[in-house]
């Protein structure tokens, strides 16, 4: 294992023009996407399914692989997801607002590796200054010729569009956004047989990447399948990007190869837990994953694989740190209420589940909680995720639902003691003031 | 989806004229406008100030004492969040997830993002806008006035920023469809 990182090298050696065309080529910006222009579409989808490296937007899906799902017809469309929402991830929007041009390099070289001429960088509606940014590098590579007609002096026409959502989570998952991208309710669709390889933006087949994906491939190019292996290890290549808030003393994006420990991740690459406060528990990869705590997980490695095997996931990298003064009610009461309000509505266990598991933890937190409380919100929680198990299965559409209930489940296996103490005793013993806000 | 943007850009927030206008030039019906624009929380159906505060109260900023800057800022500014003020100049809302866990807890002002934000600075920041009434809400200004940590370093500051309640850039990216 090493240390190496690739795509935020130029953002932290520059930090005043990493943003800028200028300061991008200088550092070797733009050269990949020259030489896949005169590179064939089998070679480039071979590379990037050698190189092994998966989705960034959560699922971990192999990125060639899905190139080469793409079905024939033509026009088909590449959609780069810059959705990023998932609470506890802000990795995309760094990437966005610090090195747009890498991932609109990454974006050209993809839609020639998948004969797309038309692509859009869909860019939630709230990252107004990373949107801006993004424009500009957009409007810098067409007036350089890296967009257009003829990309690079070659036969190549790709247009690039910049999309702005509008606020709504569901817009990240990838039929949602092409929903959205049409100017349709963001609600997904149902697969099958709406895969975007086969039937996507406008019925064409269409690729959905991530924005950290994209920011990857030119690396790919540049160092080679090996050299790019390398850097992580087994079936976690390249480096990932953990963006690591709450209660740490350094919280912010790291970009760290895989097969560190918890141990690490929290208390040295984040400097640990102000005041010396003990760790409480953690949520290991955004707001949908079950959490984890101290006493089963901290030597845990830092992988896919491992984090999947505990029953939870590494997801979009994000990790939520708790210390010892937070009241578990209250942090999955939140998470819970995220995806209530952010719940599309389309299916029934999602939109009523998650409004009532909301409802249940707000009277439990606030002291008006019944002892039966506990095993209706589990109820509720398997008609969403049958089972309770992990992978979730699920009985909505997407995955928002059984999200929801991952803090639902985590709080009732490691802290029933806690919400049984706020039900005995009149609710949240730190309860600093009336439980906030309601659902929007 | 941009001409909704664009719709309220006319107006201030989305109007019923607004999003029938919108239908007249999609030529879909109002009822399908008003569909789409219901769906996202940005589209605001509803007066909405000059300045519109959005407090993050997600997980992060929760942990944070991100409630705590939401309570500030509806005491000092008087208006309750969801609501706007009878001189149409400050709406207070409480947003989800605003991506700046790292530098939680977090407030935008028309979108233009200031991390590290405390409770008295925030009741600085209500101050700060009713009495200076700043043609621009520039997100870095802002930041060094009432900011605190951030998710990661600060880049250079920039001299545009938003003004009205939507992204200054408004509908972007619209390249014509060949097909």
């Amino acid at each position: 294992m090493n240390d190496a990182t690739i795509i935020t090298d130029r953002m932290r050696a520059h930090p005043t023009d990493s943003h800028t065309l200028a300061r991008y080529e200088q550092t070797g910006g733009y050269v990949q996407a020259r030489r896949a222009t005169g590179m064939s579409r089998d070679d480039l989808v071979e590379l990037v399914k050698a190189s092994g490296l998966l989705g960034r937007g959560g699922a971990a899906f192999s990125t060639g692989m899905k190139w080469s799902f793409l079905a024939p017809p033509r026009p088909a469309y590449l959609v780069v997801n810059g959705d990023e929402s998932e609470p506890g991830t802000f990795k995309d929007r760094q990437l966005m607002e610090r090195d747009p041009h890498q991932m609109v390099e990454g974006s050209i070289i993809t839609a020639i590796a998948n004969d797309v001429h038309h692509a859009f960088i869909y860019i939630r509606g709230e990252y107004a200054k990373p949107a801006r940014r993004v424009q500009q590098a957009v409007e810098d590579a067409y007036g350089a010729g890296y967009l257009g007609k003829g990309i690079f002096g070659s036969d190549y026409d790709l247009e690039l569009t910049v999309h702005l959502g509008a606020g709504a989570y569901i817009c990240g998952e990838e039929t949602a956004l092409i929903n959205s991208l049409e100017g349709q309710r963001g609600e997904p669709r149902l697969k099958p047989p709406y895969f975007p390889a086969a039937k996507g933006l406008y019925m064409k087949p269409t690729i959905v990447n991530n924005i950290e994906t994209m920011s990857n491939v030119p690396h790919i190019l540049g160092m080679g399948v090996d050299d790019y292996r390398a850097l992580g290890h087994d079936d976690d290549t390249g480096t990932f990007l953990f963006s690591i808030s709450g209660h740490v003393r350094k919280p912010g994006n790291y970009e760290l190869p895989h097969g560190l420990t918890w141990r690490d991740l929290i208390f040295d690459v984040a400097g640990g837990i102000p005041d010396d406060k003990e760790l409480k528990t953690w949520i290991p990869g955004g707001a949908s994953a079950p959490w984890f705590v101290p006493q089963e997980h901290l030597d845990l490695p830092v992988t896919k694989a491992d984090t999947g095997k505990a029953g939870s996931m590494l997801g979009s990298g994000a990790v939520i740190v708790m210390d010892e003064t937070t009241c578990v009610v209250r942090a999955a009461e939140r998470v819970v209420r995220f995806f209530a309000h952010e719940s599309c509505g389309q299916c029934t266990p999602c939109r009523e589940g998650t409004t009532w598991l909301e409802m249940i933890l707000r009277r439990i937190e606030s002291g008006q909680g019944r002892m039966i409380d506990l095993d209706v919100m589990l109820d509720v929680s398997d008609n969403i995720s049958v089972g309770l198990g992990w992978p979730p299965k699920q009985t909505t559409i997407c995955p928002l639902g059984p999200s929801a209930v991952s803090p639902v489940m985590s709080i009732a296996k490691y802290f029933r003691d806690e919400i049984l103490d706020h039900t005995e005793n009149g609710g949240c013993p730190k309860l600093r003031g009336p439980v906030a806000v309601s659902i929007g | 989806m941009p001409l909704l943007y664009l719709a309220m850009r006319e107006d201030g927030w989305l109007t019923e004229d607004g999003m029938r206008e919108v239908a007249e030039w999609t030529g879909i019906t109002p009822a399908q406008v008003q569909a789409v624009a219901s769906f996202y929380t940005m589209y605001k159906r509803e007066r909405t100030g000059e300045y519109l505060i959005s407090v993050c109260t997600s997980i992060s900023c929760m942990l944070m004492g991100g409630d705590d800057v939401l309570h500030a800022v509806e005491d000092e500014s008087g208006i309750p969040h969801g609501e706007t003020d009878e001189d149409g100049l400050l709406s207070v809302e409480h947003v989800e997830c605003i991506g700046a866990c790292g530098g939680a807890p977090a407030v935008q002002v028309n979108y233009e993002l200031i991390e590290g934000v405390t409770p008295d600075k925030a009741r600085a920041m209500v101050q700060w806008l009713k009495t200076a009434k700043p043609g621009v809400a520039n997100t870095d200004e802002m930041q060094g006035l009432f900011g605190g940590r951030t998710s990661f370093d600060w880049a250079i500051a920039e001299t545009d920023g938003a003004v009205g309640p939507y992204p200054a850039f408004g509908p972007t990216g619209t390249v014509e469809e060949s097909t």
